[in-house]
């Protein structure tokens, strides 16, 4: 956490006051990380699940440092000098966003606490832990190296969670693709930022507003460069299109929790640093980036809602690559009000932060459902839920309400109201065309939306093996599964009722 | 009539949309002890029967309690906000205009639930049938009772899930892609709609359509009144159907089990006619203007094309479906209502209305007796029907005949039913249209409007002629005429298209000065 410290120019005092309230929230999950990895060492084999619990206490406490920090008015690592820039800055932003791959952390904590037995428990907790600690850390970041560092330490457990089924072929492969194409972006990304410096002379990314407007002429190409390079890395990272194709692989071959984290927290992650270099850093770019990003969202939904289509339901896995392909979609939604806010203003932003915590609860809920569909149909395939209703009605009734959310249609009236977010956004701005894309996506979106819901309440096909249908009603759920479902669920319908607990955040500047 | 008090209208508003929505709650919910029944499914029917009818008492007492001196002024309004970061409130209210709606849905939900209580449509558990059923309803009221233009699009959405269930689950042949075409269709149409929603709300600064109608289009530039009209008119025309937009509609209602039918086309077809009287013409003045002749054309096309389509179907040898083509004379029919909107003037969108509740009635009543024809014959084709000679209900059940040549008479829009004085006032509409629009061209549309009536005469006839007439043989088993339980569901009916042909007073003199005061820009 004391990375900060390096991008400090002014060399009269290099000693910085801390906020270790500020930070409490990575750094607790930093802590309770290295905490669960030493006692690993130490705790017998039949109290691994201890290991488990640990980790889901310290997310929870993590969350509560959140509560006293409300007023969003702390930040530290700031400049000693004269200029007024701080490199960590919890103000509204950072903690909606901390609170969301907190809590989104902690689902996956959930989901995962009855999966770890045949995983190495000790280090996936660590990993999880590490990751979410950098994902907590980069939404607070105001300055380029902290984002990247944050970026990196949010990304590198994640590699290692994705292919942490040893011995699984499948597993393996899909870290090595989701390696190879993350270091690329790091790469990528990384070199733009040396442009941004080498241009502005500055890491921080207020100063780096400031200075972008007099760029020397000679140096305006370089700053260009920079400023489209650093956002190529960050598209690789949110899997906006076309910089996509590691996602549906990456997700069926990681452990379905981790596969729900990956399409929750991961795409958080990205949004948060997109969001923070674009409407922090380069405002006075955003002729450039507000164009670029209204196309990318265009392309990102059409693509991953056309995918979402061609899926099969009696392939292998096909409910998780829905998933997948699914949350590519929903990645475009998320790339609007980014975008309208080129054309109007930085509040349009909001509209992505309400979409992003609704996505992330019914999202984490589906993957909660589909978490324990699997546990009787390791298959995982979109046949597997056809009469879920008449085994399990109330999980069918929440895996309908779910779909229904993401498609935006009622019952699902959050996931309808955060899309009249996201079209106001964009109709805001004068994005016309590009709300009329969305509309069209919505569309195609519901069909496998609605497909998916339809197929939970026809009546079940005769099993042709007759030994597995009585095993289904027998086997127990373990409660932590039934504790994200029911949270999810939960969140949702209250969210359906009152809205406004989340779109709040579409009608106030964050910053 | 009655004086109620205000606020006892407030909760009886609040009431008709709330109550079906807890009411498809507890049919999902095991019965109480003491309400079980003879069996589960006969309990859920008739919980939904008592909803059903517990809304429909309310939404009479409404009527009883509304003012009717003043059926201009919105009345039983509610508004409390809900999300204030999309400035949506709970703006609830009604007046003359939305009142018959309201009551014309409660009962024919209501009818529909009677029937199906004495014959539950085949497929699965009535449960979920009730539940969905009282689910559409609530969307359908919420349609009809809010004032807010979000809220209006939650409730037009609110429709779609129920209705593509009940046709995919329930429905007759070729249910699923029917209920696929219905729900994307339908869904394309409202997202394009909310984006036209959004761009007046935002331009105009309110989402309050009492307040857009007061401003009557003053805060919004020509230019974004024509891009709204665009939007929100192709998803309401969608809804309606207009013509060439029509084409989810015969399969819908082919596909449909008769419950499905009757709330489809007695019901959630208004929902867009609806729109256009209650947003558009207000709201976005100007931008109706550009569009009116346009949507004038289309409309008569969709009167002839309708007509037409039935003509072609009633033939012998055509291999028509009843269904199929009473769900073209709904084309027709929609025709008329979307040319007297067109109009812009007072007479034509009074037409309009009344067309709209008479078209619900008939309509409504058409599908229950090509509903009950199916369940007797097996088949609602007129081929198969009709033989040789003709089907001679007349002469096999001559109760069940006779109204169905009445049903078919109302419909053709004979004089002295109800049917007469929607299309009657929509042409005089069209004859001396509003200000600013081409007289030439209306007087057009006009007499192609009033050819229109002839071909729909001459192809209710032909039904009535290959369904009642013929050659009555006795045939191996007999055909059961109308059932006691399919009486108290017809009757009452068949005795409003009567009343509402008698007597349109009763309606004209709710709707006139509500429209009065939508023309002239909220100023009554």
């Amino acid at each position: 956490m004391t990375v900060a410290a390096d991008s400090a120019t002014g060399a009269a005092s290099l000693v910085q006051s801390v906020d270790w309230l500020a930070i409490a929230p990575p750094v607790i999950a930093a802590a309770v990380a290295l905490l669960v990895l030493v006692a690993d060492l130490f705790v017998e084999e039949r109290r691994k699940p201890l290991l488990g619990y640990g980790a889901v206490a310290g997310l929870v406490a993590a969350l509560a440092m959140l509560v006293p920090l409300r007023a969003g008015d702390r930040s530290t690592f700031c400049l000693t000098g004269t200029a007024q820039a701080c490199s960590y800055t919890a103000d509204h932003f950072a903690l909606v966003i901390q609170a969301l791959v907190l809590g989104g952390a902690l689902l996956t904590a959930l989901l995962s606490i009855g999966d770890t037995r045949k995983l190495p428990a000790g280090e996936f907790w660590f990993l999880l832990l590490s990751s979410a600690a950098g994902a907590a850390l980069l939404p607070a970041a105001r300055d380029l190296a902290t984002l990247v560092v944050a970026l990196e330490v949010a990304s590198l457990p994640a590699f290692a969670l994705v292919g942490i089924k040893r011995g699984d072929r499948r597993s393996s492969e899909a870290a090595l693709k989701f390696f190879l194409s993350s270091v690329v972006a790091t790469a990528v990304m990384l070199l733009g930022v040396s442009f941004v410096y080498a241009a502005t002379g500055t890491m921080h990314l207020t100063e780096i507003a400031a200075r972008l407007d007099d760029v020397p002429g000679q140096l305006s190409t370089l700053a260009e460069a920079g400023v489209v390079l650093t956002l190529v890395g960050f598209a690789f990272k949110t899997a906006a299109a076309p910089f996509h194709f590691w996602v549906p692989d990456t997700y069926v071959g990681a452990p379905l929790p981790i596969a729900a984290y990956l399409s929750v927290v991961g795409k958080a992650v990205g949004f948060s640093g997109i969001i923070l270099v674009t409407v922090i850093a380069f405002p006075s770019y955003a002729d450039v980036w507000g164009p670029a990003l209204a196309v990318l969202a265009a392309l990102t939904m059409t693509v991953g809602n056309l995918a979402a289509l061609r899926q099969s339901a009696t392939r292998a896995r096909s409910a998780v690559r829905l998933l997948a392909w699914s949350s590519v979609g929903q990645a475009g939604y998320l790339l609007v009000p980014i975008a309208a806010a080129a054309y109007s203003s930085d509040a349009q932003i909001g509209s992505t932060v309400a979409y992003a915590l609704m996505y992330a609860v019914v999202n984490l809920g589906a993957f909660a459902v589909a978490a324990l569909v699997a546990r009787t149909h390791p298959g995982n395939r979109l046949g597997d839920y056809r009469g879920l209703y008449a085994t399990r009605p109330l999980a069918a009734l929440a895996m309908g309400f779910f779909l229904l959310c993401l498609a935006g249609l009622p019952p699902g009236i959050i996931g309808l109201f955060a899309k009249v977010t996201v079209f106001s956004s964009a109709v805001d701005a004068g994005l016309g065309w590009l709300a009329v894309v969305m509309a069209v996506n919505v569309v195609i979106a519901l069909y496998y939306y609605l497909q998916w819901t339809a197929a939970l309440f026809r009546t079940p096909e005769p099993s042709p093996a007759s030994d597995e249908a009585p095993a289904a009603p027998v086997h127990r759920v373990p409660a932590p599964v039934t504790l994200a479902i029911a949270l999810t669920a939960v969140a949702g319908i209250t969210l359906s009722g009152a809205p406004q607990l989340i779109l709040r955040f579409a009608a106030v500047s964050l910053f | 009539m009655f004086d109620i008090n205000a606020s006892v209208m407030q909760v009886l508003l609040a009431f008709l949309v709330v109550a079906p929505l807890l009411g498809a709650v507890a049919a999902l919910l095991p019965a109480p002890p003491g309400l079980k029944g003879r069996n589960p499914d006969q309990a859920v029917l008739r919980h939904g029967v008592t909803v059903t009818g517990a809304v429909l008492l309310a939404a009479l007492v409404l009527a009883a309690g509304f003012d009717h001196d003043h059926p201009s002024t919105m009345q039983a309004t509610t508004d409390i906000s809900w999300i204030p970061a999309l400035d949506v409130r709970i703006h609830l209210g009604t007046d003359g205009i939305s009142l018959p709606l309201l009551v014309l849905t409660a009962l024919l939900t209501f009818l529909c639930a009677l029937h199906s209580y004495f014959k539950p449509p085949a497929g699965p558990s009535p449960k979920a049938l009730v539940a969905l059923v009282l689910v559409l309803e609530s969307g359908t009221l919420a349609t009809f009772a809010v004032l807010d233009l979000l809220l209006f699009f939650l409730a037009f959405e609110m429709v779609l899930i129920p209705m593509y269930f009940l046709i995919a689950r329930w429905g007759g042949d070729r249910k699923q892609p029917a209920a696929w075409k219905f729900i994307l269709y339908t869904l394309l149409g409202s997202v394009i709609m909310l984006l036209g929603l959004l761009l007046i709300g935002l331009k105009s600064g309110t989402f309050d359509m009492v307040a857009l109608a007061t401003d009557n289009g003053r805060g919004l530039t020509t230019s974004v009144q024509v891009i709204a009209v665009l939007a929100v008119g192709i998803g309401l025309a969608v809804k309606t159907p207009m013509w060439p937009l029509h084409s989810w509609l015969p399969d819908a209602h082919t596909a449909a089990p008769t419950v499905g039918s009757v709330l489809l086309a007695g019901v959630l077809l208004k929902m867009g006619t609806y729109g256009f009287v209650r947003i558009l013409l207000p709201s976005t003045p100007d931008g109706m203007q550009t569009f009116a002749p346009y949507l004038a054309a289309f409309a008569v096309v969709g009167i002839i094309y309708g007509s037409l389509a039935c003509l072609a179907l009633a033939r012998p040898g055509a291999k028509g479906d009843l269904k199929r083509l009473i769900a073209y004379s709904s084309v027709g029919h929609m025709g008329f209502v979307l040319l007297g909107i067109a109009t812009m003037t007072p007479t034509g969108v009074n037409g309009a209305l009344f067309a709209n509740i008479a078209h619900g009635l008939i309509t409504g009543l058409l599908f229950f007796l090509v509903g009950a024809v199916k369940d007797r014959y097996g088949t609602a084709d007129l081929d198969t029907l009709a033989g040789a000679t003709g089907a001679a209900l007349y002469g096999r059940a001559p109760r069940l005949g006779g109204l169905l040549a009445f049903a078919a008479v109302a419909s053709l829009g004979l004089p002295g039913l109800a049917g007469f004085w929607g299309e009657m006032l929509t042409l005089f509409g069209a004859f001396d249209p509003a200000e600013g629009l081409s007289r030439p061209a209306f007087l057009t549309f006009m007499s192609i409007g009033a050819l229109g009536t002839l071909l729909t005469a001459a192809y209710m006839l032909i039904v009535v002629r290959r369904v009642c007439m013929g050659e009555h043989r006795e045939q191996p088993q007999p055909v059961a005429d109308i059932q006691r339980h399919e009486f108290a569901a017809w009757t009452p009916l068949a005795a409003l298209t009567v009343l509402a042909g008698l007597w349109p007073a009763v309606l004209l003199g709710l709707t006139d000065p509500a429209v009065q005061k939508l023309l002239a820009g909220g100023k009554s």
